[in-house]
């Protein structure tokens, strides 16, 4: 342990290297770099580190405490599995971008102030954006775009909230904000946008099914945890998050229920999750935080595995589209284990991670009598089992066998899914080493009788209503398709709404640049006259003449000197 | 296409689908009968109802995939819409 090298540093600048190290070497390389980086972590002692002074502000590059040390731990161990599970493949720039982005997330997480924040914010941006162009295909690259653009627009808010809280107060320090000035509108909003607030979300469900098979593993785990994060740090206890977060566990189940893509679906899902992690910021009690950060830390892991085991569908069946899927239990059985435990672990099945963690954040609204925001969260539950927790491995690995016969996936893959879900076990049926590390003292008790068979009705009867509804055909079938989401309002309404606007442009640049040209075609052309290769001024002169103008001018020179 | 891959497996025969199913709705049972057996601190008063949870559960999944089916008739677009 080295005291204030922030394990950031450690993994940017040791991911820079890894396309110099030639394989097999390098496969050992980036599994020890994000290893050495988390010892760093584990072994460092709380407080502020490696402080920089600015013109007139101070920089704390490195601030860690309780709450920033769970999500470092967490992205940490995202790190490593996400660069085990792409192993198998040879091209560096999963390894590469994955760890600059894993690092770029561990940064602002332990940043102090909001300069650090803002730098590192738009690094997660410009690094993960390769995970989503390495899928190399047309559609992967206009995605990637579509994501850049909105990233960098939230850091660039972000950079104006900043600005204007450096006028307001002074200081760049990152604690607690509120939404009554103008600058903590402002950061507000750029962490909303990453968080995928309602009607700021479509990038996630527009871009991260579009990443390759290991691309979106790495990209579900930082960019939205690491803005919750933020919200956690800037605004706990802000009221209207709780609002927000209840609209967030509810509206994406819909769109889930009815996706194709089934990394798509668990995108929507992922939206949904974030919403119970924002519902817990914005009630901001300690046991409130501490499901937001024990939520935030098992949803990192079993939305991961539930993405590798979809990426590994993909990998070997060429599609995760649920209409083309079906029967793959047969050909890849691991993969169905390991995804099921996802299912279970995203369901908050008892024994599994998401119950030790999201009854914190229910008991926690309970505690508050929140009681349309509790029913709206119950309601989310049973709504996440039915779309994440049995219609992915419903419809791709069971439901009708689509004929495709493949191979189980590949070793690393394996090895990575089995990690994750011994891991979504591990702390599911001993949480008590996920408590430990949480931000509060935590005097919480998941296991009770009342938790576990209210738990269990909830979700066996969320199982019946879907068998109920398959045995009648009410369920609706898994068709090819889009559903309009927000999206639509930038690719399609403002496309057609700006083609006229824009042809107007074009045409009023032309006639105007038409006439510039015309005007420095004529200046070039009488510059040419007069300086040209042709013109007076050009021309050579001779050596002697030169020399008679020296003479002559030292001789004006001499007789001004002598008067 | 490895033989092993076309083995005929348990999940194949309707009898054993059904074994799941029939296996499911004891599950359901039990947890009814399961409510006279703990204590109760209910934190809202509709907790306090019979199988409170169980009900809710059931009615919102299928309220659910009803409003889901309607937001295809206005929402769905074909593969290639934004192609």
């Amino acid at each position: 342990m080295i005291e204030g090298l922030n394990p950031a540093l450690i993994l940017i600048v040791g991911a820079l290297l890894v396309p110099l190290i030639p394989q097999p070497a390098r496969r050992v390389y980036v599994v020890v770099l994000p290893l050495l980086s988390m010892l760093q972590l584990v072994l460092h002692p709380f407080g502020t580190f490696a402080e920089v002074a600015l013109f007139n502000m101070t920089l704390e590059t490195f601030r860690l405490d309780g709450l920033s040390f769970v999500f470092g731990l967490i992205f940490h161990i995202a790190a490593v599995l996400g660069v085990i599970y792409a192993i198998h493949d040879d091209d560096p720039i999963h390894p590469t971008a994955g760890l600059i982005y894993a690092g770029a997330a561990i940064g602002a997480a332990f940043a102090g102030d909001l300069l650090t924040l803002f730098v590192y914010w738009e690094l997660t941006a410009a690094s993960s954006v390769f995970l989503i162009w390495a899928r190399r295909t047309e559609t992967a690259f206009n995605a990637g775009m579509r994501y850049l653009i909105i990233q960098v627009g939230s850091g660039v808010i972000l950079l104006a909230g900043l600005i204007v809280y450096f006028s307001d107060t002074g200081s760049i320090a990152f604690n607690e904000m509120n939404l009554e000035t103008t600058a903590g509108k402002l950061i507000f909003l750029a962490f909303g946008i990453k968080c995928a607030f309602p009607f700021l979300h479509n990038w996630l469900q527009d871009t991260y099914p579009e990443a390759t098979a290991s691309g979106t593993v790495l990209l579900s785990a930082f960019t939205t945890k690491l803005a919750v994060y933020a919200l956690a740090r800037g605004y706990a206890g802000t009221e209207i998050l709780i609002w927000i977060g209840a609209v967030m566990t509810a509206f994406p189940i819909f769109y889930a229920v009815i996706e194709n893509d089934l990394r798509r679906v668990l995108a929507y899902s992922l939206n949904n999750q974030l919403g119970f992690m924002v519902v817990a910021v914005g009630i901001g009690t300690p046991l409130a935080l501490n499901g937001a950060a024990a939520h935030a830390f098992c949803h990192i892991l079993y939305k991961a595995l539930l993405f590798m085991s979809m990426g590994a569908v993909l990998l070997r069946a060429g599609t995760c589209k649920g209409s083309e899927l079906g029967g793959l239990y047969k050909s890849m059985p691991f993969t169905t284990v390991c995804c099921i435990i996802g299912a279970a672990s995203i369901s908050a099945f008892p024994l599994f991670s998401g119950f030790v963690s999201k009854s914190m954040i229910i008991s926690a609204v309970a505690g508050e009598h929140l009681t349309l925001v509790w029913l709206m969260l119950i309601f989310a539950s049973a709504g996440v089992f039915h779309h994440s927790g049995i219609k992915i491995p419903y419809f791709a690995f069971f439901a009708h066998d689509s004929g495709i016969r493949c191979e189980e996936a590949p070793l690393s893959m394996r090895v990575a899914m089995g990690i994750t879900a011994a891991l979504c076990i591990g702390i599911g049926v001993f949480p008590g080493a996920l408590y430990a590390i949480l931000p509060y003292p935590v005097d919480y008790v998941p296991y009770t009788a009342a938790h576990v068979i209210t738990q269990l009705q909830l979700l066996m009867y969320s199982a019946l209503a879907f068998t109920v509804m398959m045995l009648w055909k009410i369920y609706p079938p898994e068709l090819k398709s889009v559903n309009l989401d927000t999206d639509w309002f930038y690719r399609k309404a403002a496309v057609k709404a700006l083609t006229p606007v824009a042809a107007l442009t074009s045409g009023a640049t032309g006639t105007l640049f038409g006439q510039l040209n015309r005007i420095s075609t004529g200046a070039i052309s009488s510059l040419n006259k007069a300086a040209g290769p042709q013109a007076r001024l050009s021309r050579p002169i001779e050596s002697t003449n030169m020399v008679a103008l020296v003479v002559g001018a030292l001789l004006i020179f001499l007789a001004l000197y002598l008067i | 296409m490895t033989e092993q891959n076309d083995k005929y497996t348990w999940f194949d025969k309707p009898a054993n689908v059904k074994k799941i199913i029939a296996a499911l709705c004891v599950v359901c049972a039990l947890l009814l009968v399961a409510e006279f057996f703990y204590h109760k601190h209910p934190h809202f008063a509709v907790e306090e109802w019979f199988g409170f949870y169980a009900f809710y559960g059931f009615v919102m999944c299928v309220l659910l995939v009803l409003a889901a089916k309607l937001m295809r008739v206005v929402l769905m677009r074909d593969e290639d819409y934004y192609d």
